[in-house]
């Protein structure tokens, strides 16, 4: 069934949806590829609207709640917007022990959020991790992407200031 | 490629490196101390000063005392300096030709490095992840050629059985066995998977191992795929580790380039090729079934085993799964013969273990001992004990293991005496608790762990996990009876007997050792 819905026609003048053209070509339309396609539209998208992912099943002939399905299983995939900044809290055990608790607890009052949310100027989103094997420098965030060790909840908020401030 | 032309590499290798070698560390945890910009002011440093023809930077991997880092280790002269600035680097050239460093100055013979038997982690910190040709100079893919040339697929799964090596994963089942069962099954096609999905919050070993020698599990990967007639591997990594993503794939491609993976590998009729599949965020994709079902791009549910992946595995092929320590492993044994292996550790647990030493310890990072060394010799002489505090539990095993009292730390470190007080072995985080831990609020933590991560297909995993953090959010709100306590126990065993994996069957561990060990801290707060 090759209708020209909405998404198609939007790939037409949507150069985002070029990148996982590239994905779906190299798994040659294999479903096993469903995963990596789902990160790669992520990477291009910044998160995975209803859009994207009926373009994916479609792609991927797989029916559209299996697409579902799998992006809503695992954390990496998010199918809501985030912040301009991400904020990633570590809560692996070494730093939990180490006061990663807290941490999280003074970000949450100062940018009025819950862990998973973003903030209301749309700047920051505040997340947790499992662990990111940074354990050695533990209590660790990732910000933007960039690992910083040692921190405590003055010189993480801090750090957040600086974000905001660039 | 043949063995004149590995050993050819090798020696042109050894003749470009310089007399003198200074290794940064560039593991991701110095790196987020600024190691890299440490290295890029260490190599201007060296040619302002115009010792290019001498020395040279080179970017390793993890040196394991990554609570220290960054790290820079001089050699031959084994000067060791640690917490090293950016600023720091021009001193440490001068200090070359008889100046003074500024960085403080690390004790090589210092228990924590003393202390360790290092077989996986023999090179990690002295070779450059990134260049095949240094892990060939130390002797890189001649096991693989040994393997090819010199011995059948039989006996070298008689040797990895001999060797009593077993799995690093935790689970402790005999590596041999797994193998002979894959390389025993009728068909064409197999598959070997190495698990790289180092879920256990307070775990980072596997990730240093692929971090800092990566071609070190790709060869043990290839002599598994020789061994046991496979010729097709994954590696199932963490998309949380995107610096080990990055140096496996270009440590694949320097191995195809080189010849010693793809097709006619050595010239001999094997072929074996690895990819790498990516996770994306679920604890319960360590467990085998689940991992299986996500590298074929579902959702991580495990399913009940048997048929083991040995016999139905990946795109219902036989399947060889191990961790990636175990992976890595192999190299020494084909190496250096299965008694020699044998000979280190215990009757029931041979060769050395990794273990991530962190928490409120003196001395954080990753130590690499012989199987029976005790806990207090790891936490105590090595970490350093707790600073201005006692230790009051070592937790093992992460979310599957348990909290061992100090009153128990001359148990020795193998899987069956871990079992054997209500822990286990894990993966090989160690996380030490200091006084001002409350136990029942670590076995609130862990339960809430589970509860997050438990993938929802079994009913008593899924709701037992909601249960057990309720009771303990209940205890710790002073809202509790004995009652409660009771139903929690028996809740407890429930959970452990019917989940259908075994992350539903060791999730109550925390709490059961726990209750176990530091019964007096639940009862102070009942209401």
């Amino acid at each position: 069934m090759v209708a020209t819905t909405p998404a198609k026609k939007e790939a037409k003048v949507d150069k985002r949806f070029k990148v996982i053209d590239v994905t779906l070509k190299r798994h040659n339309g294999n479903p096993e590829g469903l995963i990596e396609v789902l990160h790669k539209a992520q990477e291009s998208f910044g998160y995975l609207e209803e859009d994207v992912l009926t373009y994916i099943a479609r792609g991927l002939k797989l029916p559209l709640s299996q697409v579902y399905g799998v992006a809503t299983f695992y954390h990496l995939f998010s199918l809501k917007p985030g912040g301009v900044h991400t904020c990633i809290v570590c809560m692996g055990t070494a730093c939990y022990v180490k006061g990663a608790g807290k941490i999280i607890a003074n970000l949450e009052e100062k940018l009025g959020v819950k862990v998973g949310e973003t903030s209301a100027d749309g700047q920051v989103s505040l997340l947790s991790a499992r662990c990111i094997g940074a354990c050695g420098i533990a209590p660790a965030v990732v910000f933007d992407g960039t690992v910083a060790g040692k921190l405590d909840p003055q010189s993480t908020w801090a750090k957040i200031e600086e974000l905001k401030g660039e | 490629m043949d063995l004149t032309k590995l050993q050819a590499i090798a020696e042109q290798e050894k003749q470009r490196q310089k007399e003198i070698r200074l290794h940064c560390c560039t593991s991701t945890g110095c790196q987020a101390a600024e190691s890299l910009q440490v290295k890029d002011n260490l190599k201007k440093a060296i040619e302002k000063k115009g010792l290019g023809d001498r020395a040279e930077v080179i970017g390793v991997g993890c040196m394991g005392f990554c609570g220290r880092g960054p790290l820079v280790q001089v050699e031959p002269q084994r000067k060791l300096y640690e917490e090293v600035t950016p600023a720091d680097a021009e001193s440490i050239i001068d200090a070359l030709a008889g100046g003074t460093a500024t960085a403080v100055e690390g004790d090589p013979d210092h228990p924590f490095f003393a202390r360790q038997m290092r077989i996986v982690r023999q090179h990690s910190g002295e070779i450059d992840p990134e260049r095949i040709e240094e892990y060939i100079a130390v002797g890189g893919y001649q096991a693989l050629y040994k393997a090819l040339y010199e011995m059948t697929p039989a006996t070298v799964v008689e040797e990895i059985t001999k060797s009593g090596l077993r799995g690093r994963g935790g689970g402790g089942y005999p590596t041999g066995l797994k193998w002979a069962t894959v390389a025993k099954m009728p068909g064409n096609q197999k598959y070997i998977i190495c698990n790289a999905d180092e879920g256990d919050p307070g775990a980072f070993m596997d990730r240093s191992v692929l971090e800092s020698d990566p071609h070190l599990v790709l060869e043990g990967m290839a002599i598994a795929g020789y061994a046991v007639g496979a010729n097709h591997g994954y590696i199932y990594v963490r998309a949380e580790y995107p610096l080990a993503i990055k140096r496996l794939q270009r440590a694949i491609q320097q191995a195809k380039q080189n010849g010693v993976l793809g097709a006619q590998i050595f010239e001999s009729p094997f072929d074996f090729k690895i990819d790498i599949r990516i996770g994306a965020g679920a604890f319960v994709c360590g467990e085998e079934t689940a991992l299986i079902h996500s590298i074929e791009g579902g959702r991580g549910n495990p399913r009940p085993r048997p048929p083991y992946p040995a016999q139905t595995g990946l795109r219902g092929c036989p399947t060889l799964i191990n961790n990636v320590e175990s992976f890595a492993n192999i190299k020494a044994i084909i190496t250096k013969g299965a008694d020699w292996y044998a000979s280190i550790g215990t009757d029931n647990s041979k060769g050395t273990k990794i273990f991530a030493l962190t928490g409120k310890i003196q001395n954080n990072g990753l130590i690499e001992v012989p199987m029976g060394i005790t806990l207090r010799e790891i936490v105590i002489e090595m970490g350093g004990g707790v600073p201005d505090g006692e230790v009051k539990a070592v937790q093992t095993g992460g979310p599957s293991g348990g909290c061992i009292p100090a009153s128990l730390l001359d148990t020795p470190v193998d899987y069956d005496s871990l079992i054997k007080i209500g822990s286990m072995m894990g993966s090989g985080g160690m996380v030490v608790m200091d006084q001002d831990t409350s136990m029942v609020e670590v076995a609130q933590f862990y339960m809430e762990f589970c509860r997050e991560e438990t993938c929802g297909k079994c009913i008593p995993c899924r709701t037992g996990t909601v249960q057990l953090h309720n009771l303990l959010t209940k205890l710790l709100d002073k809202r509790a009876t004995t009652q409660d306590l009771e139903l929690m126990e028996s809740l407890c065993q429930m959970v452990k007997e019917t989940s259908l994996c075994g992350l539903g069957q060791t999730a109550p561990n925390p709490v059961l050792s726990t209750w176990r060990y530091f019964r007096e801290e639940y009862l102070a707060l009942i209401k």
